[in-house]
């Protein structure tokens, strides 16, 4: 039987428009096999969350450039909980400085990727993730 | 050259070409512009055939103006140096604008916050977790006025970044400066303004494209009567190049933006030359340094042509493209801040000899946050350095002539026309952006650009060659406050109890009257503005008249 492909959903949540780099992660990722919604801009944490659990994805992948990612990060996890849907792996890529990483990690945030970071270790990361469960 | 003279150098070429074909080359980095145009080992006047000199250059301060706009460039002036600013509440960029000025630093430019530049007030829901944040917060009057305390608006020009809510944002700075006692006509600077772009890169839209092209005609119109020395719009390329386009799409995207809102000027029945010389554009200085200069020379020389010959300008100023560089955000990398400072400086240097009005440099730490007092001060004597020690602002387009330099400059300049055909058969600009074209071209460069990164055949220092394993960022970084957001909110609600909310709904009534007629919205705006009337009931007001524009999302 074919394996089911994983479902993403990358999302760019808050006022912030620049999407070059949610439009690059989400075609390099569906280039690699994987499927992916795009949400496209101006997202509420709510919105995001709705979405995915309507879409049945498996991970969610948040792109944060304008500094909101201590607000944002864990509001979309709250609501994951409240909703029933914390088998809903979140992850995301941004601008997010060291520190505040290690207190997205405690909270039970995926990886946060830096900019530079190749497409390639981002599926690599993904394909580890679904291998061990 | 005689006839003989090229035959004898095609002859010397060609068997020079052929014995270096055999010598060994590398063949990684990519030998292409950042444009993808390929090139050549070297460039003679073979590759400049057609080239003459008072066609295509003529000389500084005459037509074409490819070799800048003033007939004195840096000899009579330098560039306006203008560092982007703001961040946490009013006060705070006040202080950073006084310590700007006090080292040095020619003119202001306003960073707002994303609240501001999608129209919200500080407490909008939505604006949760980012008052402040990537900017200045301004939701009233009382912002502004808080602003500009103790800075004489007489003396000093500011830009703003804003183009959603420009009309507002722009009537709280007049009325700030009405309030210092300087009349609208003495006030000087720019708003961006320029909401095509916002479409196409830079996403912070507001009303869908054909009410937002009224309220920028109703500004041209008002700035040529009451605010003469105002830029109207800043025509953007920077944000095109930022979003992943090439120098060939920022150059052709910037310049078909600015031919639609010629037209739509002629259309209301403007005479060109009363709002023409009111339009400045925006550029990006990104890495690939002779390309940039040719791309800024080539602007010049379109705008030039195009304005004269297609549009029956008859002053000399509204042939002159005159602008402001910022060097390449996208270009800075988080690894190794400290390496920006270098790619800042070539990034300046280049804009400096493209003939540039204005200039930004980038701060080191601009990957990360927004900068601290060091770094840019730093970012700011790169500027003086380039203005005072390095001889380059002796002669004007010293490049000039060069024969690459002259081959890109024709070869940008072609190759953007042919988005100028493809774009008007399309129906023009806005058709092309409701289509999603230039998004969907900006997009795939993008791409590809990232492709080549991550197949190494280009190499981004730190990033994805010379990588320092288990780096640790050691440069300090600047840090908003969360008690920002809370102190701002609580103005606005103080403000909101203590002005006269009678008149506040009253001129919000006029306001949406004057929104559906075809009367000009800057004079209701303006009463709004007084009134202490806030960004988002302004905004709230018009968006119940014009509506709301929402883009297919897509990649």
């Amino acid at each position: 039987m074919e394996k089911k492909k994983i479902k993403i959903l990358i999302a760019k949540p808050g006022l912030d428009g620049h999407d070059r780099g949610a439009k690059v992660v989400a075609r390099g990722l569906r280039d690699a096999g994987f499927e992916v919604i795009y949400t496209g801009l101006h997202q509420t944490p709510e919105m995001i969350v709705n979405t995915a659990i309507q879409e049945d994805v498996d991970v969610i992948g948040l792109s944060i450039l304008s500094g909101a990612h201590m607000t944002i990060f864990p509001e979309v996890l709250r609501l994951l909980k409240e909703k029933g849907a914390t088998n809903i792996h979140l992850f995301g890529g941004g601008i997010i400085p060291d520190e505040d990483k290690e207190k997205l990690y405690q909270l039970g945030v995926g990886k946060l990727f830096d900019p530079g970071t190749k497409i390639s270790e981002i599926v690599e990361y993904l394909n580890n993730l679904f291998k061990e469960k | 050259m005689t006839n003989k003279e090229w035959e004898e150098l095609e002859k010397t070429y060609e068997e020079w070409e052929k014995r270096v074909k055999d010598l060994p080359q590398c063949t990684l980095p990519l030998f292409k512009t950042l444009s993808d145009i390929p090139l050549k080992i070297v460039y003679t006047p073979l590759d400049i055939k057609d080239f003459d000199y008072l066609r295509d250059l003529g000389l500084p301060g005459e037509y074409p103006f490819t070799r800048g706009i003033r007939e004195t460039m840096y000899r009579g002036r330098f560039w306006t140096m203008r560092q982007f600013s703001g961040f946490g509440t009013a006060e705070d960029t006040n202080k950073r604008f006084k310590f700007l000025l006090s080292h040095g630093e020619t003119g202001l430019s306003v960073a707002f916050d994303y609240p501001t530049l999608l129209g919200k007030d500080s407490d909008d829901p939505m604006a949760k977790g980012e008052v402040g944040v990537c900017g200045v917060a301004i939701s009233s009057l009382r912002d502004m006025e808080i602003l500009f305390d103790g800075i004489p608006l007489d003396e000093v020009s500011t830009s703003m970044t804003i183009n959603g809510p420009a009309a507002v944002i722009w009537a709280f700075y007049l009325i700030t400066g009405e309030k210092q006692g300087v009349p609208f006509h003495k006030l000087r600077g720019t708003i961006q303004n320029d909401i095509l772009k916002e479409y196409i890169a830079q996403k912070s839209y507001i009303f869908p494209p054909e009410p937002s092209l009224r309220i920028i005609v109703d500004i041209m119109e008002f700035a040529s009567k009451e605010v003469p020395k105002w830029n109207t719009i800043s025509i953007s390329g920077y944000h095109i190049r930022e979003a992943g386009s090439t120098a060939v799409q920022e150059l052709a995207f910037t310049l078909m933006d600015g031919f639609t809102y010629v037209e739509e000027g002629i259309k209301r029945g403007l005479d060109v030359d009363t709002f023409a010389p009111r339009l400045s554009f925006f550029f990006n200085s990104h890495l690939d340094f002779f390309e940039e200069i040719a791309k800024f020379r080539a602007a010049r020389r379109i705008w030039a042509r195009e304005m004269k010959n297609r549009y029956g300008a008859k002053k000399k100023e509204s042939l002159l493209l005159r602008f402001h560089t910022q060097t390449a955000g996208c270009s800075l990398t988080a690894q190794q801040p400290e390496n920006n400072i270098v790619r800042t400086a070539y990034e300046a240097l280049a804009a400096v000899l493209g003939g540039t009005q204005s200039l930004h440099t980038n701060s080191m730490d601009e990957a990360w946050a927004l900068p601290t007092e060091k770094a840019v001060l730093i970012a700011l004597r790169t500027q003086q350095i380039l203005a005072y020690e390095i001889g380059v602002t002796n002669v004007i387009d010293p490049l000039g002539g060069s024969y690459y330099v002259e081959y890109l400059t024709s070869k940008l300049e072609e190759e953007a026309y042919r988005y100028f055909e493809k774009i008007e058969k399309m129906g023009g600009m806005v058709a092309a952006i409701k289509a999603g074209f230039p998004q969907r071209e900006i997009a795939e460069a993008a791409y590809r650009y990232q492709k080549e990164l991550e197949e190494k055949k280009r190499i981004i220092v730190g990033v994805n060659e010379f990588v320092l394993e288990n780096e640790k960022i050691e440069i300090p970084l600047l840090k908003i406050d969360p008690e920002v957001e809370k102190r701002q909110v609580e103005r606005l609600q103080n403000l909101r109890k203590e002005r006269d909310n009678i008149v506040c709904e009253r001129r919000l009534k006029e306001l949406k009257m004057a929104a559906k007629s075809r009367e000009n919205i800057m004079y209701p705006i303006l009463e709004c503005a007084r009134a202490y009337c806030t960004l988002g009931e302004i905004i709230g007001a018009l968006k119940e008249v014009f509506g709301e524009y929402r883009e297919e999302a897509f990649f």
